[in-house]
């Protein structure tokens, strides 16, 4: 049990800290929330950025403790979160990374850690939500094509992508898990209709893809045909994984403006609330340290992280909600105005419990795969 | 970073659970459970064993080893619901004559309550005034002290927490064997979602307790360990509660193991710092990072 860092892993967060208080600085101002075209101009300009001085391939190449170390400094900075390169560098990469030729590493890769290239997600279906592996999106092979129709759902950055990892079926008669293909989806090909799906926080963060006899050359394919499904779950281990580092960083840092906003308006002498906030911090605090112990994991097994992360998720994920709704109790009648930045993380916070992988799916995992309790619904 | 248990760390978890299994068996819990008293043959052989000079310096006679060593012994203990004022004892090897071979009981009050003050030979801190009470614990006797009781150490504190994280890691087990075996409608009951996710967040509960205990053992900062213990409190008594309600009516009988968990998980959680202490203080952590 070892919680310091090693002089090399201190010498990298001490490069890294110098580097953000000097580009910084040097940023543009942050786009509309609503630009689609403007984030993706700002995130991709800041993942350029991070490319030049030697940053970039901390998402893969680097230890999981320097990854650690990276999202955690960032994050304290105050520097901008992955945003649109969230599928590049988090999904597809790690998959084209791990099971791509050589050649499909030399062409997506290198677009992805620059910020030329940005990538979406077509994974779930209007009726393959928690059942991903139903899904229906159909591929027929013609020569060296592959003709897909389909529709997907929840596909974010979808307007502003210039490539998307798609899951397709193609062989319709075998187990369902057994006949699934991951594709490369070039975005400006003819018959892909985008329209976007308006979220409850009033933004319009995703959209639903359909497709109308789209044409992939079979060379997009990653894996073999029919092995999607284990392409896939590499890249949702991924997920699981280092995923929300930042995010923890951030809500450690909220959770003390919170308990600010208390004392200034009178609540912080609310026993209920003070309470609430209190149990909130020793929360905080040991999923900081659950991160740790992931990564260190992670580290020692030298793979892809582990099941240890359905059991983050499903912890964070509650956690996240309770914050904004002790934030609310804290603003109080302030909680109804949209105005409020908490107001806004408030609503966008009932996502966590439902996006990759609903909290029952979770449950799912953690009892099959790590407790070993049979299969059956 | 490499927050894992080392090699001899492992070594020592599974050599003390071994021994544990060895010298208090099932049958020997269930003397315990009986009314045998304090088992002097046995604390002599924890103390024969190491269990109280751990921490005591190797030129002390002790074992030499550190708070993340101690926090992997009290998890088994708090798994194996190991009897009598152990802690205490610990705590007090080196400071008190015997204590460090087991040859001395040591008690000491905690939270408003005195564990084993009639069977103890040495009392540190005040006990004027405790009255025996009927405890709730079969396995712990109990003296009320007047009024709330003093503060505690953060040292005690943390050990605390560790016997509770060890206890919820057990109701966690016992919860998923029973799962796994017991049948009904033709299946396992483990296979039903209603009860496969009472025991995914039974998991969740103690892992991120596992995370905070150990964190608080390596820093040994006094707000990470109050912390620590009330993720662990939560643990401890949720998985207990959890593990009765898969057991169903067998979870209710004095024979299953499932309320001698609940229960000493209850008097725990009183020992200092209590849940609200342990909120009220790391409210007053947020405030110094204000």
């Amino acid at each position: 049990m070892d919680l310091s860092y090693t002089p090399e892993e201190e010498e990298f967060r001490a490069g890294l800290r110098k580097w953000l208080a000097g580009v910084l600085p040097t940023l543009p101002p942050k786009p509309d929330p609503l630009d689609w075209p403007g984030r993706r101009v700002y995130d991709t300009g800041w993942q350029r950025r991070l490319y030049d001085a030697g940053y970039a391939r901390v998402h893969w190449g680097a230890s999981a403790t320097l990854r650690l170390i990276f999202l955690e400094e960032t994050e304290r900075a105050g520097a901008p979160y992955v945003g649109a390169n969230f599928v590049g560098l988090l999904h597809a990469g790690p998959t084209i990374a791990a099971e791509g030729t050589e050649e499909q590493r030399a062409r997506w890769l290198e677009p992805v850690l620059r910020g030329d290239e940005v990538w979406c997600q077509g994974f779930s279906e209007p009726d393959a939500g928690s059942d991903l592996a139903a899904l229906r999106t159909r591929a027929v092979r013609d020569g060296d094509t592959y003709v897909v129709s389909g529709a997907k759902i929840w596909t974010s950055h979808a307007e502003v992508a210039d490539w998307c990892e798609l899951l397709v079926r193609t062989d319709p008669d075998a187990p369902k898990h057994r006949g699934i293909t991951w594709l490369a989806m070039p975005m400006d090909a003819p018959g892909i209709t985008v329209r976007p799906l308006r979220t409850l926080a009033g933004s319009d963060e995703f959209a639903q893809l359909f497709l109308d006899e789209v044409r992939i050359p079979v060379g997009h394919r990653v894996g073999a045909e029919n092995d999607g499904w284990r392409v896939t779950m590499v890249t949702l281990s991924y997920e699981r994984g280092t995923a929300f580092v930042g995010e923890v960083v951030a809500c450690r840092r909220v959770l003390v403006e919170i308990a600010r906003a208390a004392h200034k308006n009178g609540t912080w002498d609310d026993p209920v609330i003070r309470h609430q906030l209190g149990a909130l911090n020793a929360e905080f605090t040991a999923l900081w340290r659950l991160i740790q112990w992931n990564v260190s994991e992670s580290e020692r097994s030298g793979g892809p992280p582990g099941v240890g992360g359905s059991v983050f998720k499903l912890r964070y994920s509650h956690a996240r909600q309770e914050l904004y709704d002790a934030a609310a109790a804290v603003l109080g009648p302030d909680a109804l105005d949209l105005g409020r930045e908490w107001t806004a993380d408030r609503l966008s916070s009932l996502s966590y419990t439902i996006a990759a992988g609903t909290s029952q799916i979770q449950q799912n995992i953690v009892a099959e795969r790590i407790l070993g309790l049979p299969k059956g619904r | 970073m490499d927050f894992q248990l080392t090699d001899e760390q492992r070594a020592l978890k599974t050599g003390v659970r071994e021994m544990l299994a060895r010298r208090f068996d099932a049958t020997a819990l269930r003397a315990a459970v009986d009314g045998g008293g304090l088992d002097r043959g046995l604390w002599r052989a924890l103390g024969d064993a190491g269990f109280f000079a751990l921490r005591l310096s190797e030129e002390a006679g002790g074992v030499g080893l550190g708070l993340p060593e101690a926090v992997l012994l009290f998890e088994e203990a708090g798994r194996a619901l190991l009897p009598g004022p152990l802690i205490a004892t610990q705590l007090a090897a080196g400071l008190v004559e015997g204590a460090a071979e087991g040859a001395t009981v040591v008690t000491a009050p905690d939270g408003g309550l005195v564990e084993w003050l009639a069977e103890a030979d040495v009392v540190r801190g005040d006990a004027t005034g405790a009255e025996p009470i009927r405890s709730a614990d079969p396995l712990t006797p109990l003296h009320r002290l007047p009024g709330g009781g003093a503060g505690g150490s953060p040292e005690r504190a943390l050990l605390t927490a560790a016997e509770q994280l060890g206890s919820a890691g057990r109701s966690t087990e016992l919860a998923v064997q029973y799962a796994r075996e017991r049948e009904q409608f033709g299946q396992p009951i483990g296979a039903f979602q209603a009860v496969k996710h009472l025991c995914a967040q039974m998991l969740v509960r103690t892992e991120v307790a596992r995370a905070a205990v150990h964190a608080a053992a390596v820093t040994g900062d006094p707000v990470e360990i109050a912390g620590a213990k009330l993720l662990a409190d939560e643990a401890a008594v949720r998985c207990a509660r959890d593990c009765l309600q898969v057991y169903g009516g067998m979870g209710f009988t004095w024979e299953a193991e499932v309320h001698l968990h609940l229960k000493r998980a209850w008097l725990r959680r009183e020992r200092w710092p209590t849940p609200a202490r342990g909120r009220e203080l790391q409210a007053a952590a947020l405030e110094e990072a204000m």
